[in-house]
């Protein structure tokens, strides 16, 4: 049985991104997706329980993620045949589920792929993505879901934190980038629980950070900043993409540079001798 | 009177005069300039009148008026934040192109020019021969003239040598010793960027941490270190630094050994199993290093490892340097690589 369901989105570009995934997975192609597809109890009740989670999660997650969680260290093959290895959901709690739950960061196309912006599909309903949570939230005793508070925070402490913590790898403006071996994925238009959430967890290459390293206070600042850079106030009218000096410097040489020598091959007159 | 009033009065103006009469000279032939008094030679040859020129210089400043008043219009809203800002940028920047453009057709097209220039006039021998017999002679009250003239160049010497002095102060000239000299050494505590202690039980696994020499300025090259815990058990230090990172805790220069940007980027797996390995990562050139073999270089432009602080936890459990770096801090110079202090 082979179901897939989406959530609506605005934007014409995820629209069409939308399209054409729906388009492949109908034509069937088995490399970006579990073989399986994703596998639902025939008769499937319409309010989340932990029950329906451990069915989904046996019959989605137990793969990689090992029987009730457990994890698989090594490759091996899973359902499939497809090798399956990922680490053990015990204690991680409902925070990091309906992290790469709603970012459609999980279930991963292949174990060597990067659970990040190219995975980005929610392939449970609303109603299985609770159960889920509840489930792997019952495998241990982990992190509730952040509940952060960008509303009463302090943006100027969100970008002084920002710029000591994540712009390195996020640039200063949140836009993304790029570590050796890793995406960077940019930081607009993501809600503020899930950046909450990227933070404590440090999904894939990104470092994680503590309440002693970063405060619930801080993170909220982090995530108002964060959430600011969606609509930056571009003073000069030009974003230039908003990735900072380089791209400017290059505006200044690349363009500002020709248009003075122009003006000023216009303005003046070579001395004839 | 209004701003449009003025404008009308600008054009009525142009008009009359573009009205007024003129002479039959429509040549470029000296003796037919009518506007010159007939008894005097012109200097400048007279231009045929070009009224297409002199209309595009009306249009060219008409339009830099209307861009000016714009300016003024959109002032007057933006107060009331109804229109952009950059709309003042673009009525200004348009106004100044059109006044430049005006400016340029009337120099180019409109203003006739005629350079001037004059013969260097020949050289006459006889003169010359003149100052030559001037100057030997004048010579003559001097008894020791080799004595002065070499008093004369030893103080141009003097001066030279003084005004080259400041050179030094660019680099170390003989004295290298300043780049080896960093602000750690042995029992100094590793604080925050708030200026707080460090406290080696609380530094976590899975991130990284910036620290500083206690008391010294942190802008200083050698001051920053990039501070990380990871399994003791993975490590595998070079040989003589297997007691530099008590309890995984590892301290390295955050200043890159390449082009000496922060080591801002700090790689760190969350299932080692599948995923790239720890690295430190500088943001410029992504030189990697691995911090589990001491810094080396893993990919990059970067020449040599970071070099690594001993680290020391202290009996009230606070984290201190037990030493210096392990080589030159800071970015490549004079194809500095691998050379220790």
């Amino acid at each position: 049985m082979m179901r897939f369901t989406h959530r609506a989105r605005s934007s014409l570009p995820r629209a069409v991104a939308l399209l054409t995934f729906v388009a492949l997975a109908a034509a069937g192609v088995a490399q970006a997706q579990p073989q399986s597809g994703i596998v639902r109890p025939t008769t499937e009740p319409s309010t989340p329980s932990v029950a329906l989670g451990a069915q989904l999660f046996a019959g989605n997650c137990a793969s990689c993620h090992g029987i009730a969680g457990s994890g698989i260290k090594s490759p091996r093959p899973g359902a499939g045949d497809i090798p399956g290895a990922g680490p053990s959901l015990h204690n991680v709690g409902a925070l990091a589920a309906d992290f790469y739950l709603r970012t459609g960061y999980m279930p991963l196309g292949s174990i060597h792929s990067q659970p990040g912006p190219e995975q980005e599909r929610v392939l449970f309903s609303e109603n299985e993505v609770r159960s889920l949570i509840q489930y792997v939230a019952s495998l241990g005793s982990g992190p509730a879901i952040p509940r952060p508070d960008p509303g009463s925070a302090s943006l100027s402490d969100g970008q002084s934190l920002f710029l000591t913590h994540c712009a390195g790898c996020h640039q200063i403006e949140g836009r993304g980038g790029f570590v050796t071996g890793a995406e960077v994925p940019p930081l607009q238009n993501v809600p503020a629980t899930r950046i909450a959430e990227a933070v404590r967890i440090g999904p894939y290459e990104m470092p994680r950070f503590s309440t002693r390293q970063i405060s619930n206070t801080d993170l909220s600042s982090i995530v108002k900043y964060v959430l600011s850079t969606n609509r930056p106030d571009n003073r000069g009218g030009w974003s230039i993409g908003n990735l900072g000096p380089i791209p400017e410097g290059l505006v200044a040489w690349w363009i500002g540079a020709p248009l003075l020598i122009i003006s000023c091959r216009m303005v003046g007159r070579r001395r004839r001798r | 009177m209004k701003p449009w009033q003025w404008l009308v009065a600008l054009l009525t103006m142009l008009r009359r005069r573009a009205r007024r009469p003129r002479g039959g000279g429509s040549g470029p032939d000296i003796a037919s300039g009518a506007t010159a008094p007939p008894s005097r030679e012109r200097i400048v040859p007279a231009g045929a009148p070009d009224r297409r020129a002199e209309n595009l210089v009306l249009v060219l400043l008409g339009t830099a008026s209307l861009f000016a008043l714009g300016f003024i219009v959109v002032y007057d809203q933006f107060s009331s934040g109804a229109l952009p800002d950059q709309l003042l940028g673009i009525c200004l920047g348009m106004c100044l192109l059109c006044i430049g453009g005006a400016l340029t057709v009337v120099a180019k097209r409109l203003v006739v020019t005629e350079e001037l220039e004059d013969d260097y006039p020949e050289a006459d021998p006889e003169q010359q021969q003149e100052i030559v017999e001037m100057i030997h002679e004048g010579g003559s009250r001097f008894t020791r003239k080799r004595l002065l003239l070499g008093a004369g160049a030893a103080t141009g010497g003097a001066l030279g040598l003084a005004a080259m002095t400041p050179l030094v102060s660019i680099g170390p000239l003989w004295d290298t010793g300043p780049l080896d000299r960093t602000p750690w050494h042995r029992g100094l505590r590793v604080v925050d960027e708030h200026g707080a202690p460090m406290v080696a039980a609380d530094v976590d696994m899975q991130t990284f941490y910036t620290g500083f020499p206690e008391g010294a300025n942190m802008e200083d090259l050698g001051a920053p270190v990039v501070i990380i815990r990871l399994d003791p058990a993975k490590l595998e230090l070079p040989a003589g630094r297997e007691d530099w990172a008590p309890g995984g805790i590892l301290a390295y220069s955050k200043i890159c050994t390449h082009a000496g940007c922060a080591i801002g980027l700090y790689r760190n797996p969350l299932f080692p199993a599948l995923e790239p390995n720890n690295a430190l990562v500088c943001p410029c050139h992504y030189s990697t290093f691995d911090p589990y073999t001491g810094a080396s270089v893993i990919y990059g432009p970067a020449g040599r490892p970071l070099p690594q602080l001993p680290l020391m936890i202290g009996t009230d459990g606070y984290l201190r340097a037990s030493g210096n770096f392990s080589g030159r801090v800071g970015p490549a110079w004079w194809a500095v690589r691998e050379q220790p202090t």
